[in-house]
């Protein structure tokens, strides 16, 4: 008797499995069962657009409508990868367009998308819906108008933060009167006026518009009229909020703001002026997540604002809220799930003269229960604030604290920071990302490698004294999958000896590491699925095997060798030139 | 331990080019003069005496600068880590501040027109930060930080460092290898303009910096010969069209 679950069965209950972990875990129970996950994954993610080619992923997943894709890696966010280093869009629209012409969804982040690519996209997908686009580049403001023109059920346009070649704003006029389908329209990334007229016509003929972020050149004047038109929006990024307006307008954009019943999310409030900031005050109540990284206003403008929040899950921040604000945030603010605060000096790290200390962290830690997720940017941070953070919040999950001073020291008690951070990753057991700084010892990496067991994803800059700090963290992570180091110094005996811990994440990244280029080239040799690639400016060919590279970046992958490297990244298989390795490793 | 790692120069300090220039620029090369190996002009691994403010608790190894003044944490590349978009507008805000406080004294200057020019940011698209630089023949374009840059002399070292010393920019943007571009030695071969506010192209070192700064829109390395033509100031519209860079 046949005991197999028939496919049309299996699919059935596969339709209510989204989680594609849960349907990695699936496929990997017989031959049939990875039949029929495969055929019927709707979504499909590759984290490294490297790691597996176009042509692979739209063979095994024929029904894919929606992908996302990401390109470069992280530190290319700080310029530290090279312009032309890779990740091209390209190839995976070609290749969906051909393949996958019923593909509906396209997230991409850190990709190099060009106006080739959205035309491309515009031609191919007929039901095209959903365009994501984080920290990309490469294209102009004339491929959001092959978008806007061609994709009839267009649903979802957005731009985060990328680097668009803005040629105007004429882009936005090019939506048809008849596309009435937009949920959400993010171009706050553009610098162009666009026109406020078509905005405003595409805005009232879109009744599902539910996320509409706007950009800098949008006047307060003009945003009034938009809330007018779309009063059901959920998200809103405003323009620009410092226009002088008279006493008309102004109680005309407080009725405006009253009548957003809906409004969860707010944003933009670029050079917000402090008499504006009671304009807000209507929403406060309902929002759940409220950007000011961007709002110039300084304290104590803000803490009217923010005692009406009582409903915030995410807050983003400039530092200018100093350790008041903090403490305000912390007894208002009961729902608070993450906080990201940046740093408001651009040249000046050490001009700043805010008030701003670890004890900003430490209040919000003591008053947010479900305090799970931090980015803090500071001049200065101490062990003891560690230490209570630590105590008071063990259901942290990710931890990113960015001491702005390189090898800064607890600057109470001179000591390196080592058991702050150890505190971090003993209490919170459920840790999984990571970011240090400030001065740190092998020490700090000993610990993190002791308890970070659930860490994935860990950043270190200026830290550690030798090869034991890498060794301690390959070793001892167990869950680890993405790692990058800038400006440390070590490499290759602890890259080496672990190296097949290499093929059990994703990414490793170093930059001004002392990772030697005969390293290199033996991780190369010794493990065929990695890429190991050596991205340096410098030739290579006469360069002593001892001699340290610039940066590498090694993932694993089953495409092999890609072939789109730049004259600047080195691989063993592009350059067979630069030989073999003579180093020597004990 | 690794047995042929040389451990550099008396100071047993390994010396080791940062991540500089690309995409993001570095005001202060470290210069180290000789030196042996290949590294000898090429920065160091940077540690806590290269920033002042902080006591130096660490190996105190470090060489000495030999005249290159020691770089501020903000003149490292890519830090703190904030991403461009942020960065931007820091440095919009810092010029507003400053501009204001400017005003606010009262001074008058020459450079009002400058000044103001960066204030207006609000609708304008000034972003006194990164620009793109296009080199023709080279497919990609680069990113340069004009606020790294004091000088034109020193605008000039970096360009000339990232398209003429390696060539980079072999891919085309559609994924596709191309042959590398054996650039021609002496930059006789190519002349650097820009586009300003007004979309014109000029041929760059005729105003004064803080001027080019303000008004600079992005950046060409143009062949000399396609250069001709292309007046400093005022062009006539016709003139204009026929140069207008593809």
């Amino acid at each position: 008797m046949d005991l197999r679950l028939p496919s049309k069965v299996l699919e059935h209950i596969l339709s209510f499995v989204d989680s594609n972990e849960d349907r990695n875990s699936v496929s990997l129970v017989c031959k049939s069962w990875f039949e029929t996950e495969r055929r019927t994954r709707k979504r499909v993610i590759v984290r490294n657009c490297y790691a597996v080619t176009p042509e692979a992923v739209a063979r095994r997943f024929p029904e894919m409508r929606s992908l996302t894709l990401k390109g470069k890696p992280h530190f290319a966010d700080y310029n530290l990868v090279p312009d032309g280093w890779g990740g091209y869009a390209w190839p995976w629209i070609e290749a969906m367009a051909e393949k996958c012409p019923s593909l509906e969804e396209l997230r991409l982040k850190r990709m190099v998308v060009t106006d080739e690519c959205l035309e491309k996209i515009a031609a191919s997908f007929k039901d095209f819906k959903v365009l994501v686009l984080t920290s990309c580049e490469g294209f102009s403001t004339d491929g959001l108008a092959a978008i806007a023109v061609a994709c009839s059920n267009l649903r979802e346009l957005e731009l985060r933060e990328c680097i668009v070649e803005d040629l105007g704003g004429d882009w936005l006029s090019y939506f048809p009167e008849t596309l009435t389908s937009l949920v959400s329209l993010d171009f706050s990334c553009l610098d162009s006026e666009v026109k406020l007229s078509d905005l405003e016509r595409l805005v009232s003929r879109s009744p599902n518009l539910k996320s509409l972020k706007l950009n800098r050149a949008v006047s307060l004047d003009a945003l009034g009229s938009l809330l007018r038109l779309a009063p059901q929006l959920v998200e809103l990024g405003t323009g620009s909020f410092s226009d002088k307006l008279d006493q008309e307008a102004v109680s005309k954009l407080s009725q405006a703001f009253s009548e957003m019943k809906e409004l969860k999310s707010l944003s933009g409030l670029w050079d917000v002026l402090p008499e504006y900031i009671p304009l807000l005050y209507s929403v406060c109540p309902g929002l759940t997540s409220l950007n000011l990284s961007y709002a110039t206003v300084q304290m104590p403008d803000l803490l009217e604002l923010l005692t009406r929040c009582s409903n915030l899950q995410k807050l983003w921040v400039m530092d200018l809220i100093e350790d008041k604000g903090l403490e305000v945030v912390a007894s208002s603010c009961k729902e608070l799930r993450e906080l990201r605060v940046f740093p408001s000096g651009a040249e000046g790290l050490n001009d700043t003269n805010v008030a701003m200390t670890e004890q900003g962290l430490v209040s919000v830690s003591e008053g947010c229960p479900n305090l799970e997720s931090v980015l803090y940017f500071c001049v200065q941070f101490t062990n003891a604030a560690m230490v209570t953070i630590a105590r008071n919040r063990p259901n942290l999950k990710c931890f990113r604290l960015c001491v702005m001073e390189p090898f800064a020291p607890d600057h109470k008690t001179q000591k390196p920071l080592d058991e702050g951070f150890k505190a971090i990753v003993e209490r919170c057991k459920d840790l999984q990302r990571l970011s240090v700084s400030g001065l740190l010892t092998d020490k700090a990496f000993e610990y993190i490698g002791t308890h970070g067991k659930k860490l994935r994803m860990l950043s270190i800059a200026f830290a550690g004294d030798s090869d034991l700090m890498l060794h301690h963290l390959l070793s001892g992570c167990e869950s680890l999958n993405k790692l990058e180091i800038r400006d440390c110094p070590f490499g290759d005996t602890a890259l080496v000896a672990n190296a097949a811990k290499l093929e059990t994440m994703r990414s490793l990244w170093m930059s001004s590491c002392c990772v030697s280029f005969g390293a290199c080239k033996l991780l190369s040799q010794k493990m065929p699925k990695l890429n190991v690639e050596v991205i340096d400016e410098h030739p290579l060919e006469t360069r002593p095997d001892s001699s340290p590279v610039e940066r590498i970046y090694i993932y694993r992958t089953l495409a092999g060798p890609r072939l789109d490297m730049p004259e600047f990244v080195w691989t063993i298989q592009k350059n067979p030139e630069i030989g073999v390795s003579h180093l020597a490793i004990k | 331990m690794i047995t042929e790692l040389e451990m550099g120069k008396a100071e047993s300090e390994l010396e080791l080019g940062l991540g500089l220039s690309l995409g993001g620029g570095t005001a202060s090369k470290i210069v180290k003069p000789g030196g042996g190996g290949a590294w000898g002009e090429r920065g160091r691994l940077l540690t806590a005496k290269d920033f002042p403010s902080v006591g130096s608790k660490r190996a105190a190894d470090s060489a000495s600068h030999a005249g290159a003044s020691p770089p501020r944490s903000s003149q490292v590349v890519g830090w703190p880590p904030i991403g461009s978009h942020r960065m931007n507008s820091l440095v919009n805000n810092q010029a507003t501040k400053s501009a204001k406080e400017e005003e606010e004294d009262g001074k008058k200057k020459a450079k009002d027109d400058e000044t103001k020019d960066v204030t207006k940011k609000v609708n304008g698209k000034v972003q006194v930060g990164f620009i793109k630089v296009n080199m023709d023949g080279v497919a990609i374009g680069r990113k340069v930080d004009l606020n790294a840059h004091s000088s034109y002399e020193n605008l000039a070292q970096t360009l000339e460092d990232m398209f003429f010393r390696s060539s980079p920019g072999t891919i085309g943007l559609t994924g596709q290898f191309t042959k590398p571009l054996r650039l021609l030695d002496g930059s006789a071969e190519f002349v650097l303009t820009y586009e300003d506010k007004d979309g014109d192209w000029m041929l760059v070192g005729d105003v004064p910096w803080r001027m080019f700064i303000t008004s600079v829109k992005r950046l060409r390395v143009m062949k000399t010969s396609e250069a001709n033509g292309l007046a400093v100031r005022h062009q006539d519209p016709k003139e204009r069209q026929r140069n207008k860079p593809v």
